[in-house]
Parts: structure tokens; sequence; C-alpha cells
């Protein structure tokens, strides 16, 4: 990257021209993990993208000290101290669904997305734009997150948010829940159809083949 | 002063510093956060307390919970072997969950003995009696803690009995790890409803209490004594059902609840 990307770019370019789950394949884990309530996937969302904006804030403001021999140590001692702040403000602030969440508030620290942020980009950018490029990665995993919440509780439960929408079957309305969208492997094929439906939208996205099948050819007798 | 940016003296320092700066940072975090943080335990614990037994809902504001969970509930740690109050133990102070860990005040399980799949199991518990509401202290239902092994995870709950310390009033889970949808559906009120009036003792005194496959045949003559296991959780179903057999039995509240039967109160 020589020219100098606007603010604007910095913030937005990961939200759908460089989504960090649906081009990078990313932070699937706790995309399968915590979206088969559209709550928890909220919550999910504006962790990681608060301590992926904070961690590229701090490292980009301590770069120019960090030896690189113990850059990912300092990197990762700083995502791990970001995480657990976080965590006990949820637990302070919302028990209910830090409950939920469980352990998926504290795996942020392995979310490939944020170390990724952290080493690609905050290592040679100052904070300010460092910030940006936080907060917009974590708006793209926050997009996919919503999405995959969006789908998997309105058709897997019938709800939104834990309030109904599509009146169940079961309980006197017409709708048939999916049950396999409460289910993790759900949110593979989700996320599937979401980058085609991506790539379609956007044929730069698309990846040249890394190799052809050569045609079939009959062992001659 | 990036020209000495790699020596080893540099890297220690700058080790030290991010490590200090770091551990201020989540210590004070951690530490103004706790008083919150235990609060909001407590309030959970006697919210479930409260719905298990069936009082309020989940309608109550967080004071209107804790109000009613003040003026009818009375907490008091028992001695689990002889069924005896011990007084000396303040039950707000006395955690239950922190004895089982503790080899002095628990009992580590012989793998017969263990239905629950809790490993040690701790001499006192604390119970709760939830009391009428026009405060003349007549016994309403009784609450046991209840816990054990599921498929993935140990579940923590509450069993309310009546008076008669036999019929189910509630059994429901404040803190568990089973599968959502499946083990999960623990927390179904749909499912939870099912246990309601059930009777947990034969006529010998003897917990049977049964998760059955297939649904219940309400015509049987064993329908009060069984309950439908959840779909697609059989082994959450098995522990559930094990852990009550644990829990009722000579190992937990037996002794407490023969004592109750024997003195009426």
């Amino acid at each position: 990257m020589s020219k100098q990307a606007t603010a604007k770019e910095v913030l937005f370019t990961p939200v759908f021209d460089n989504n960090p789950i649906a081009l990078q394949i990313l932070g699937i884990c706790s995309a399968l993990a915590v979206t088969s309530n559209l709550n928890t996937a909220l919550v999910m969302a504006i962790a990681l993208t608060a301590v992926t904006a904070f961690s590229n804030l701090f490292i980009a403001m301590i770069r120019n000290q960090i030896p690189s021999s113990i850059r990912m140590i300092v990197q990762m001692v700083i995502i791990a101290s970001l995480v657990i702040v976080v965590d006990q403000i949820l637990r302070a602030y919302a028990f209910s669904l830090a409950k939920q969440l469980s352990v998926f508030v504290g795996l942020i620290i392995t979310n490939c997305i944020v170390m990724g942020r952290a080493e690609a980009y905050a290592m040679q950018n100052p904070p300010w734009p460092s910030f940006l490029d936080g907060l917009g990665n974590g708006l793209g995993y926050s997009c996919m997150l919503i999405a995959l919440g969006v789908v998997r509780e309105l058709f897997g439960a019938g709800k939104l948010m834990g309030h109904e929408v599509l009146p169940l079957l079961k309980d006197g309305g017409w709708y048939q829940p999916n049950g396999l969208l409460l289910l993790p492997p759900s949110a593979f094929f989700l996320i599937g159809l979401f980058i085609w439906g991506l790539r379609m939208w956007k044929k730069e996205q698309q990846e040249a083949a890394d190799f052809r099948l050569a045609p079939q050819v009959r062992e001659e007798e | 002063m990036s020209g000495n940016k790699e020596s080893t003296a540099r890297t220690l320092v700058v080790a030290l510093v991010v490590s200090l700066v770091a551990s201020v940072f989540v210590a004070g975090s951690a530490v103004t956060l706790k008083p919150i943080q235990r609060e909001n335990r407590l309030l959970d614990r006697q919210r479930s307390i409260l719905a298990i037994a069936g009082v309020g809902g989940a309608s109550l504001s967080d004071r209107e919970a804790r109000d009613l969970f003040k003026q009818r509930v009375r907490a008091e740690v028992i001695h689990l072997e002889t069924g005896e109050t011990a007084p000396d133990l303040d039950p707000d102070v006395f955690d239950a969950l922190a004895a089982a860990k503790d080899p002095t005040l628990s009992d580590s399980l012989t793998a017969e003995q263990d239905l629950a799949l809790i490993k040690r199991r701790e001499r006192y518990a604390t119970v709760y009696r939830l009391e009428d509401a026009d405060g003349s202290g007549r016994l309403e239902a009784l609450i046991l803690p209840v816990r054990g092994y599921g498929l993935w995870s140990t579940l923590y709950g509450f069993l309310a009995v009546k008076p008669d310390f036999a019929t189910v009033v509630g059994l429901g889970f404040y803190q568990h790890g089973e599968t959502p949808g499946l083990g999960g559906e623990v927390d179904n009120p749909k499912w939870r409803a099912l246990w309601a009036g059930k009777t947990l003792f034969d006529d010998r005194g003897r917990p049977n209490i049964q998760i059955v496959k297939g649904g219940v045949d309400p015509a049987g003559a064993a329908a009060g004594h069984q309950v439908d296991a959840l779909a697609g959780a059989t082994l959450t179903s098995k522990g559930v059902n094990r852990m009550l057999v644990f829990w009722l039995g000579e190992q937990g509240f037996g002794p407490y609840l023969a004592r109750l039967r024997r003195e009426g109160v």
C-alpha cells in the first residue's frame, strides 16, 4: 500500500470489500458458536470490535518501542488484558448474556482477526488509523455475525432477540422451525452462502483457481 | 532511540513495563467490578430459587426479586449426614460449592456412591425454606440445591418440594453447559412444567423418580414417578435422573428429609 488510504477507506473497506470472515476466512469458530441467537451475536460483535480497536490503538502507540524478538508476546499481553477487562465488564453489567457467552469472550484472545490486525496493520501505522482499522475490521466481523444471528434465530426459533416474530406451530402458530439452524454446523452453510453472494456482487473478490483438474484419461488396453 | 531497540536490556525493560501496565489494568478492573459481579451472581441465584419454587416469574424487577426473597425465603445450613441444622454456620457466608473442594469440609465419594459424578460431596449444605406470604412462618416449599454431570458439564440447580417432602414443586438449573437445543432444553419452561406434582419417593421412602424415553403413559401405575426424557439428549436426561436419586438418597438430603418428616416441621 504505497498511497495513503483515507480514514473513511480504512474504516469501511473491511466491511464489504475485505471482510475478515468472508474474504480472509478468519474468526469462523466464534461465528459458529455464538450466533444461534441475535442477543449473544450482538454482544460478541461489540466485544470483539472493542478489543480489536483498542488493541490496535495501544499496539500502534508503542510500535516503535517493541523489540521484534518479543513483538508477538507483547501483542498477546495487550490483547489478553483487554479481553479480560471486557469479560469483567460483561459479568458486571450484562450478567445473563455473559453466562450464555461463557468461554467465548475469553476466546477472543485467540481470534485470528485481533492478532492479524495487530501484526499486519498496527505495527506499521500510527495510532489513529490503526484504531479505525481495528474498528472497521470489528464492524466487518459484526456485520457477518448479525446477519448469521438474524437468519439463525428467525428461522431456527421463530424469534428475534427473544421476541416472537414467526408464531411456531407447536404454540398454535403456522411456522415449523428448522432445528438445524440452532446447531453450529448450520452457520457453516450460511457463511458459505454469504461468501457466494458477496463474490457474485463484488466479482473482484473471486479467486483464480489454484489448479484445474486434468480431464479423466481412460487407461489404454 | 530506535538504534538500540533490539538490545537484550531494552527487550527486558519493554517486557517488564508492558506486563506491569497490563497487570495493573487487569487487576484494577477485576477489583473495582467485583462487588457488582458478586451482587449479580447472588441475585441470579435468588431469582432462580424464586422461579423454581413457583413464586415470581422473570417479570420481577431486580429490586422486587430481592425484596421477595428477603421477605419469604429463609436459608439455613444443614449437616447432610445427620440431617440436623448447623446453627453455627451462617448461610450468607457458607459456600457449599467451595466446601466441596475443601478436603476438610468434604468427603470423596466411591464410584458406587457417586451417582451424580461429582467426585466430592460437602458435609454441609444450604437449603432454602419458602414461607407463607402472610408472615406466619408456615413452610410452603423446601428448596434443595442439586448438581451432577450431564453430557458435557455439571448442571447446577434447585429442586423445590412441597411440605410433604415428596411432591415436586419445580426443578430448574441456573448453570450448565449442555448443547443448546438438545440437552440445553433442561431450561425449557415446558419441560420444567412436567415436573410439578411428581412424587419423588416410593412407599418405603426410597428415591423413585424416573426420566423415561418415549413418553410417559399417563394411565400407567408409575406415571406419578415418571417424567418424559428430553428429545435428543439421552445422556443429559440420565444425568438429571441420577443426580436426583443421589441428592434424595442417603448421601444427599435423605437423612434431612427423613428428620423433617419425622418431626413434621
